[in-house]
């Protein structure tokens, strides 16, 4: 890819992300690119990361172990559902999985765990999320009873309309009361740990970038 | 042996089958007896010792087999001996433990062998053989022995010519004299107990004298002897009346009955015919039933007596208790000490219920003192229960560290150097809380099974189960006492201050927001240090995310509510990191929330102060947060205007206004300024904490001026008005106390009017104010214009009302002011009328020497402006003589201040002469070698004013007072100089001082005082010189002609 059309790309990116300034982009597509690998740019063929390579990086870079919520993750940055995301997707989910705000984070947490996408998070899907959550107790009888319990609890926190099922409402009343709750399924966004080293590691020195 | 171990033993309450012989002097002294019988047998009569008892004495001994030697057959755990019986038995079988005799020649030998622990062997054989007659000798003898008489006994020897039943005879009959000797032995004992003798009456009555005086609580009103002539044996009653045995009479009044006149006697105490009321003679008569002591006796004649001491019964016990706790509290106060010694003194003589009455008793006296709530006092207190209390900590761990390794040796010593140093400021807390577990199975609240469970998903889950279960923790109801046991209990703490360690930010985050409601309760707390929650916490405050800084310092600020946790936070560098976080303030525009995990900059520092706060209770805490550079932090904290900011920083800074080096920086760092302006704040709790520290600062002069120039002093009058906080009004009067003493200020209160405020504060006001408000009026009433002021707001009465107290810090604050107030002589006509002369001369039996003290500086004016001043003085019974009694005190304040009240007492001839009887002379002479200035210049007033009377001069001359009055002029203040040239001048009078004079060269000082510009010190020393001039002068003349 030519200088030039990398300008253009991060002109145009910039322009449609709050959370970086341009540096940050220009960054962000070096490294898309890098992980991308250098594949000849076709007409037609979408360049991208597909599932794999996207899971790969959740689990490597951002220490994302549940299968599941790195599913719904990919289909959260793979905003035109094609299997893949493009640099464009790349850049603004990060914007918002690095930089966004409550609300945003909101939203996006619960379209993850919203695993049917019926607007609603229901018993049967916080169970799912939720079944590996426990240490297993060969001792009792039961070894969901302590699963369902946990689905209770988080109910009976979350749900204020008492209606079996948590809504988005339900579920930003209860983010905003307690902060904590963002993730209540499961880590979907990046440990600030870890956020910060791949900040660290992609944002480096501009005199650095100006060299390639 | 039978009848004495049956009636006069004392047996323990023999419940379960064997009773056991009660620990008492009688039951040691009976066993002894048996034992020297025993003992003694086999010598005196061999015969009958070799006589093999019916049954053989059996029970359980302590003796190890090897410790029988020779004529015994030794095996590991049984002892044969070889004496057989006819059969071939052994007349002693040992099989561990159990040991079976057969004779008294064995029985000898035993306690020989047991040698050290006879005593308890013989103890043993006698609890398991409570019928050793009938055991020895069958039971007939026994039986015949409860009606015995010897003829009985010879008749039988008569009827048997059996030769052993003859041996069993003798033996009846020896047995038969050891128990008459033991009866006789034990009635010995009792008597020895009953009777009294005149060293327990008068501890008696000493001790209830104490105790005795107006008021509810006291246990009788007064308690008098009639005679007060005390023969050498300790009786009083007259040598006739001692024949009957009479010891003393005794006048008691009790609170609910007619005086009653008591003769004490050894064989008890009764109630005599009274003092007849024409002449001064007693009717010996007996009116009433002998009791056999002084409490008894009036346990029965007076209802509140036994109800006063009664009632104390139950606080003895806590008392106890406590005593018990610290064993190691140096008795610092002079009653506590005396009480002590009485009660001690007496124990040995009383029976139990006079112990217990000293005991109850002492509670009594402690009683008023606890109740002080002066805030010097009671802290002080208070920290001394605590040392101990930490001390006892102290020592448990160190118990169960090694002390082998030299480390921990030496970190031992640091501790306790650190207990001796920690401040007085904590008060709030730190009994150790009563540590109640729930019992198992009791009546759980639902509450608690929930959170067993949730523990138990936080113990068994991952990160997103953990958080869940967190958060629903929180939901409980934390501040409630139940759920902050529970997941203690429950083993949730653990679980929590694990998750601190670990690196999920979130958990942290919960976990710190569950602790830090949970130490709300002082047990938590302690668990939390205990579990050594605070190290982890500390480290957490070098965390990038600010949210959990702020969690961790909020939660120390709760955890270091006592020492060891505040020691703990110091130890672990956390006080350098708490004032790290105060750093904030230099990016004030600093961006919104940059991560979920973030919180202002303010609020991190506000935490920050917080739990500094909370640590600047120790003052090596204090120390620490002073070398971090913690004081310009906190002085720009408090330029801003966040209550919730400035609350703490000015609670710190109150805390540590304490220290000397803290005023002074605060002083460097301008912080008065910003107090005062927050001073005008809305907030009562701020207020509160400024003026405190306005109260804490204001010791130092430069202070005081800046408060007044900084324009603090109008708000705090103003702040007089709301009297509903009590904490606050205390603050602000302290403040006003302290900005008082200099003169400026004054003049400011009094155009605010604060005066005739404080003067409404007099009454009806807790203690913690009134100390302050009559220290206030105190420094005040130096001057003329608020003396008047002050009598014409009616405020003298109150004054002298409160000379009544008992709060030591109020008695020092009010004598001043009433002393204060004397000067004027309107209001020392109001004072004389109030007779309040009469309660500050009382206040020097005082038992605080600063009391004392202040007390008798305010005699002064009082006897300088009173009518008829020497007239008054006279009044008091006996007290010229405790005035020049207390020159024997040790206080160099005491004795300066006594000093100037003779000097004014002195004024007045009479007066001078009681007091000269009284022997004034040899113990102002006695005082004269000091080198305080204070006490040398009214000793050298008071010497010259004794000077006048009689032969006081030749007296001072003859005490050896002259020399070291000489030496005085070499003193660099100008008061003494006066004082002392005045001294010498009337002791120049006399011949022989004016040798000793020239013989220390007075007359160059003198010569040198001449030329000063005080007009009185030029006199004095030229009038000196001149009388020993003259002396010398006729002393030549003698010579030539």
């Amino acid at each position: 890819m030519n200088r030039k059309k990398l300008q253009k790309l991060t002109e145009t990116l910039t322009k449609n992300c709050k959370h970086f300034n341009k540096f940050e982009v220009k960054c962000l597509i070096n490294f898309f690119y890098n992980l991308v690998g250098d594949v000849t740019e076709r007409q037609g063929v979408v360049i991208g990361l597909d599932r794999n390579a996207f899971r790969n990086i959740l689990h490597v870079t951002f220490g994302m172990t549940d299968d599941m919520i790195m599913d719904r993750v990919f289909r959260g940055f793979d905003k035109d559902n094609d299997g893949c995301v493009s640099v464009s997707e790349w850049i603004v989910g990060l914007s918002l999985f690095l930089r966004g705000t409550l609300e945003e984070k909101m939203k996006y947490c619960f379209e993850v765990f919203d695993l049917n996408g019926d607007g609603f998070i229901s018993k049967e899907e916080m169970f799912h999320m939720l079944k590996n959550s426990l240490l297993k107790q060969p001792s009792e009888e039961d070894p969901d009873e302590g699963i369902k319990d946990l689905v209770e609890i988080t109910l009976k926190k979350m749900d204020h309309d008492h209606d079996g099922k948590l809504s988005f409402s339900d579920y930003e009343q209860a983010v905003r009361e307690e902060t904590l709750l963002l993730e209540a399924f499961g880590p979907c966004l990046p440990d600030p740990k870890s956020q910060m080293e791949f900040e660290a590691q992609v944002f480096k020195d501009p005199n650095e970038f100006n060299d390639m | 042996m039978g009848v004495a171990l049956t009636r006069s033993a004392q047996w323990t309450a023999a419940s379960y089958g064997a009773g056991t012989l009660a620990v008492t002097p009688l039951n040691e002294a009976i066993v002894k007896e048996i034992i020297m019988f025993v003992e003694s047998f086999i010598y005196k009569h061999p015969q009958e010792a070799k006589y093999v008892f019916l049954e053989p004495l059996e029970w359980k001994t302590n003796l190890d087999p090897s410790a029988f030697k020779s004529g015994y057959v030794v095996s590991a755990t049984t002892v044969k001996s070889e004496e057989v019986d006819k059969n071939g038995q052994p007349l002693l079988f040992l099989s561990v433990p159990q040991i079976k005799i057969r004779s008294f020649g064995q029985l000898s030998h035993l306690l020989y062998i047991a040698r050290d622990t006879k005593l308890k062997e013989a103890q043993a054989c006698i609890e398991a053989n409570r019928n050793p007659i009938a055991k020895i000798l069958g039971s007939d003898y026994n039986v015949m022995k409860e009606d015995s008489s010897i003829l009985e006994i010879l008749d039988k020897i008569a009827k048997d010519d059996d030769p052993e039943s003859e041996i069993k005879m003798k033996i009846a009959i020896l047995l038969k004299q050891l128990d008459l000797h033991l009866l006789n032995y034990s009635l010995k004992h009792i008597s020895l107990e009953i009777c009294l003798n005149p060293v327990t009456i008068k501890n008696d009555i000493e001790l209830l004298k104490r105790f005795s005086g107006k008021g509810e609580q006291t246990v009788l009103e007064s308690i008098e002897y009639t005679s007060d002539y005390e023969f050498s044996n300790g009786c009083r009653a007259p040598p006739w009346r001692q024949i009957h045995g009479e010891i003393c009479y005794v006048l008691v009044k009790p609170h609910d009955v007619e005086t009653l006149c008591i003769t004490c006697s050894t064989e008890g105490v009764f109630l005599n015919g009274g003092k007849t009321h024409d002449e001064e003679e007693i009717n010996y008569e007996r009116k009433g039933a002998i009791y056999k002591d002084l409490f008894t006796f009036l346990k029965e004649k007076s209802a509140k007596f036994s109800e006063n001491m009664s009632k104390q019964q139950t606080r003895v016990n806590e008392e106890q208790q406590k005593e018990k706790d610290q064993p190691h509290e140096a008795p610092k106060k002079e009653e506590a000490d005396a009480l002590r010694r009485a009660t001690t003194g007496s124990g040995k003589n009383l029976l139990k219920n006079q112990i217990n009455l000293g005991k109850n008793q002492m509670t009594k006296r402690l009683e008023p003192s606890l109740n002080w709530k002066t805030t010097v006092d009671s802290k002080d207190r208070k920290t001394l229960q605590r040392d101990t209390q930490e001390e006892k900590h102290g020592g448990k761990l160190e118990k169960s560290a090694p002390s082998v390794s030299p480390g921990r040796a030496h970190k031992s010593a640091e501790k306790i150097e650190e207990i001796v140093s920690e401040s007085s400021s904590e008060s709030e807390e730190d009994e150790e809380p009563p540590d109640h577990r729930q019992e198992a199975n009791a009546d759980l609240p639902s509450e608690y099974w929930q959170i067993q469970k949730l523990v138990k998903y936080l113990k068994g889950g991952n990160q997103t189960a953990t958080v869940i279960a967190l958060c629903s923790m929180k939901d409980f109801n934390l501040a409630q006492e139940t759920c902050q046991l529970a997941i203690r209990d429950v083993g949730g703490l653990e679980v929590l201050i694990n998750l601190l360690d670990t690196d999920e930010v979130k958990c942290k985050i919960g976990s710190l927001k569950i602790l830090k409601e949970i130490s709300h309760n002082p047990q938590i707390r302690r668990n939390i240090v205990d579990l050594g929650g605070l190290p982890i916490m500390v480290n957490i405050l070098d965390s990038p995310h600010k949210s959990l800084k702020c969690l961790a310092a909020e939660t120390i600020a709760n955890v270091a509510k006592f020492k060891r946790a505040r020691r703990a936070v110091r130890h672990h560098g956390g006080i350098t990191k708490l004032v790290a976080l105060l750093d904030c303030a230099q990016n004030a525009t600093e961006p919104v929330q940059s991560s979920l995990y973030d919180e202002r900059d303010v609020e991190v520092a506000r935490c920050g102060a917080q739990a500094l706060w909370s640590c600047s209770k120790s003052y090596a805490n204090k120390e620490a947060i002073r070398k971090a550079g913690g004081i310009p932090l906190l002085a720009r904290l408090l330029k801003t205007s966040h209550e919730n900011m400035l609350i703490p920083v000015v609670g710190t800074l109150q805390e540590c206004a304490s220290e000397e080096n803290y005023r002074a920086a605060i002083k460097a760092e301008r912080i008065i300024e910003n107090l005062v302006k927050n001073l005008n704040s809305e907030n009562e709790q701020l207020q509160e904490h400024c003026a405190m520290a306005i109260y804490q600062c204001a010791e130092d002069e430069e202070t005081r001026d800046l408060v007044r120039l900084h324009g603090g002093l109008k708000p705090l009058a103003s702040l007089l008005n709301n009297t509903d906080n009590k904490k606050r009004l205390a603050a602000v009067t302290g403040a006003i106390w302290k900005c008082s003493i200099s003169k400026e200020n004054v003049t400011k209160f009094r155009e605010y009017k604060a005066i005739e405020t404080l003067v409404g504060l007099l009454t009806d006001q807790p203690e913690e104010v009134l100390v302050n408000v009559v220290g206030a009026l105190g420094e005040c009433c130096q001057e003329y214009e608020n003396r008047v002021l002050v009598r014409k707001c009616g405020g003298i009465q109150p004054l002298v009302n409160l000379l009544v107290g008992i709060n030591q810090a109020l008695l020092v604050n009010v004598t001043k002011a009433v002393g204060a107030c004397a000067v004027e002589s309107e209001s020392m006509m109001i004072i004389d009328r109030l007779d309040g002369v009469r309660l500050l001369w009382s206040l020097l039996k005082n038992p605080h020497p600063d009391v004392k003290a202040s007390a008798a500086w305010a005699l002064c004016p009082c006897i300088q402006n009173a009518k008829d001043a020497g007239e008054m003085v006279r009044s008091f019974v006996g007290g010229l003589e405790l005035v020049v009694n207390l020159l024997k005190s040790d206080n160099k304040e005491v004795l300066a201040s006594v000093c100037a009240a003779i000097t004014n007492i002195a004024k007045d001839q009479e007066n001078l002469a009681v007091i000269t009887d009284h022997g004034v002379v040899p113990l102002l002479s006695k005082l004269a070698n000091t080198n305080n200035d204070k006490l040398r210049r009214h000793l050298a007033e008071a010497i010259s004013r004794c000077c006048m009377w009689g032969r006081n001069r030749v007296a001072f001359g003859e005490h050896k007072a002259v020399a070291p009055l000489v030496r005085y002029l070499k003193s660099n203040d100008t008061n003494v100089h006066r004082a002392t040239a005045q001294a010498l001048y009337q002791l120049s009078e006399d011949a022989d001082n004016c040798i000793t004079m020239h013989e220390n060269s007075a007359v160059k000082l003198l010569l040198d005082m001449v030329g000063s510009p005080d007009q009185e010190l030029q006199e004095a020393a030229a009038g000196c010189i001149s009388n020993i001039r003259r002396l010398a002068l006729a002393t030549e003349k003698a010579r030539y002609t």
